[in-house]
């Protein structure tokens, strides 16, 4: 096991060093910014004092360098800074900027919002997907199959608020079965939050589905010409037990990687179903941020969706690897 | 609550009537093979089949559901036609498309037919639509279906929008706008990460090196996320320098998606650069530029246009999500994204209005039915060159 566990540090340690290259360029492509971040704050009626006073306030005076090392070390403590916004009211206020809410505390509860979505939807998608692929794989070229074929399909090509605004109509205002509009809030208790989180959910299993299902169906049917299932078959084993005791833990290894990485999509690709259904998720923070240009929330959701997305294509290299003989011994 | 009870209730009464139905099967027809080696699975597939359609003709039928209806029938409509489509190519043209059009499979048929209606719509739009674009009417908010009784105008089929802009004229130039910058985007995005790719793979080294890791570092973001991100920072120079966001969206996801496609091309590139052919050019004496166009290119076509059809459908669905999050394309320029934005509130107006109700699911459909058809397309492309038989 020894080379194993060198060969996960390695991956590990990549995926540290990319994530901290992709700072690098988050840190870039913010500081493109025309003007600084005082006159974004202030807007177009900003006195050359306040500007000043401003800059002096969050550090705008030091040099980028200083600047990028300030930010990293604030977002590795947690300390994300405080939001345009926020700075934007206290200095009308006339209130001291840095009491405000932060950048961390505005991000957390809506963290946990998409990670709540995110599991919702993968307990469903994950065993749904499974299963129709095991039965693609046994009543194969069949009208199951098929139809399954081209409904999967149909539905991970078409956008997600498509998808979104035909369940809707659908299941929430033609038959009134689930509320079109997730507003979450804490102290909700469980059952009622698993209700008003179905409709996104049902949305985004729909867009997550039809890759790991295909891919439940391709690695199965690789596996068919193999002698070992020959010989099972011959033993007289039904199709069904052929296929979940012999084919599918040994056709595991690509289906789990895609899990993992369509768990990834989940994280980040709930942007617009989050928008559509006003869920307080992380998603759409990062939206509104985007469009007034609050430039510190921008920044910290991009940073904790590509750690979520680089941490995730880690875990499903990683599980590849633990579940792959080959892989485990490379020459 | 009512309706998930008798939804439950509902399995258990089909596994029975499954069993009942092998068991009626085996005993009529004196245990044939058929019946006799069903598994209960099976039959139970039969049922919820058989349920699913029972279901489909009540809706239909008794329940009347105009949306179900209209589903239905669009879906009757296009099959129909697909096959009518296929069976015009297997007779009219020459040998070559002959042969392809017999080898098709009805979902590919039905890509094509909508890849060349969407096609004919984008160019032609000024003579399909109406009126202009950014025409603005006196009667604003009208309502769809042209009847002033409820509220409609006969000048103006699917209604006006809040400031009085004739909503068919506009989803027939969304085809224009929508299609024709995701094309371009397209077009775009595989001129760079192309060229790039194979510059890599013939020359290698260095530059192939810094490269290959200058891309791995983009793609470690998600795209949608980055998009997000740089328009963010785009928006801001536009209003300083006065350039459309439109371009910058077309630069910033041009290069981003450039960055799969140089994956693509470089590792075939790859491939090919070590071919005796290449090893004869490079003896000859031919410059870069005539090994990449000449000798490289014409052997990774097919690859790359497979990767041409996926590549469309994910900037084209990138930067509807991107208008519909109200970032990408700019108003006066009409735009798919956009408008089911804007009408996305009247779909709570089902039950008293269905058709307004349908307007923002039409300019949502026109988006999705494109998506769907490329995907059909590349599907069918993949499973001919892989020579895949199950």
């Amino acid at each position: 096991m020894g080379s194993v566990t060198r060969i996960i540090l390695q991956r590990l340690a990549l995926g540290l060093l990319t994530l901290f290259i992709v700072s690098i360029v988050i840190f870039i492509a913010v500081n493109l910014l025309p003007g600084d971040f005082a006159e974004a704050i202030l807007g177009q009626g900003a006195t050359p004092e306040a500007v000043a006073s401003i800059r002096e306030g969050l550090g705008l005076d030091k040099p980028p360098i200083t600047r990028y090392f300030d930010w990293l070390g604030g977002a590795i403590q947690g300390d994300l800074g405080s939001s345009f916004a926020q700075a934007n009211f206290a200095s009308f206020t006339g209130s001291d900027a840095a009491s405000g809410t932060t950048v961390a505390e505005q991000i957390a509860p809506r963290f946990k919002n998409t990670l709540f979505l995110a599991g919702v939807t993968a307990a469903i998608a994950v065993p749904v997907s499974i299963f129709l692929g095991v039965l693609a794989a046994l009543y194969r070229n069949s009208i199951f199959d098929r139809a399954t074929n081209i409904l999967t399909l149909s539905s991970i090509s078409s956008p997600d608020f498509f998808l979104a605004y035909v369940l809707i109509l659908f299941l929430s205002v033609l038959n009134p079965l689930l509320p079109s509009l997730s507003n979450i809030y804490d102290g909700m208790d469980f059952s009622e939050r698993l209700v008003k989180s179905l409709l996104p959910a049902l949305t985004l299993t729909l867009a997550v589905t039809a890759q790991m299902m295909r891919m439940t169906r391709a690695a199965i049917i690789n596996l068919l010409a193999s002698p070992y299932i020959e010989m099972a078959r011959l033993k007289g084993i039904s199709p069904m037990r052929v296929i979940v005791t012999h084919a599918l833990p040994n056709a595991l290894a690509p289906i789990i990687t895609v899990i993992a990485l369509n768990l990834a999509y989940l994280i980040t690709g709930v942007v617009v179903v989050e928008v559509v259904f006003v869920y307080p998720g992380i998603g759409q923070l990062f939206v509104d941020s985007v469009k007034i240009r609050d430039i510190p929330v921008v920044q910290a959701c991009c940073l904790i969706f590509a750690a979520a997305y680089i941490l995730l294509n880690l875990s499903a290299d990683v599980l590849s690897i633990l579940s792959n003989p080959r892989l485990r011994h490379p020459k | 609550m009512s309706t998930w009870l008798s939804i439950l209730i509902a399995f258990p009464v089909m596994a029975g009537v499954a069993w009942v139905f092998r068991f009626a099967g085996q005993s009529a027809t004196s245990n044939k093979p058929f019946f006799r080696d069903m598994p209960f699975g099976v039959a139970f597939g039969y049922v919820v089949a058989a349920v699913a359609i029972l279901l489909a003709f009540k809706i239909y039928f008794i329940d009347q559901v105009l949306f179900f209806r209209w589903a239905m029938q669009g879906l009757i409509i296009f099959t129909v036609s697909a096959f009518l489509f296929r069976l015009l190519g297997r007779l009219v043209g020459t040998a070559g498309s002959r042969k392809l059009f017999r080898s098709m499979p009805l979902t590919a048929a039905f890509g094509v037919m909508i890849v060349l209606a969407y096609a004919i719509l984008a160019i032609f739009a000024p003579v399909f639509a109406p009126y202009g674009e950014e025409q603005v009417f006196a009667a604003a908010n009208t309502l769809p279906g042209g009847d002033p009784a409820t509220g409609g105008d006969p000048a103006h089929l699917l209604g006006t929008d809040q400031i009085g802009r004739d909503l068919m004229s506009r989803l027939i130039y969304g085809a224009r706008n929508t299609v024709g910058i995701a094309f371009a985007t397209t077009c775009l995005a595989f001129f760079i990460g192309g060229s790039l790719g194979f510059l890599a793979a013939t020359i290698g080294g260095w530059l192939d090196q810094v490269l290959s890791r200058a891309v791995d570092v983009l793609m470690a973001i998600p795209a949608l996320i980055f998009a997000l991100l740089l328009m963010t920072i785009a928006s801001a120079w536009s209003v300083k320098l006065g350039i459309p966001l439109t371009i910058f969206m077309i630069l910033i996801i041009a290069i981003i998606d450039s960055t799969r496609v140089y994956r693509l091309a470089r590792a075939v590139g790859v491939n090919i650069v070590v071919m005796d052919y290449i090893e004869a050019a490079k003896l000859r004496g031919e410059g870069l530029t005539y090994l990449i166009f000449r000798e490289i290119l014409p052997n990774a076509t097919a690859p790359l246009l497979a990767e041409f059809g996926l590549r469309f459908c994910f900037v084209f669905l990138t930067i509807a999500s991107l208008s519909f999050l109200g970032v990408g394309i700019q108003p006066p320029l009409a735009d798919w994204g956009t408008m089911v934005r804007d009408l996305a509130q009247f779909i709570n107006f089902a039950q008293f209005s269905p058709l307004t109700a349908a307007l923002p699911i039409l300019a949502a459909g026109a988006i999705a039915l494109l998506t769907v058809a490329v995907n059909f397309i590349v599907d069918w492309m993949l499973q001919k060159s892989s020579g895949l038989k199950e």
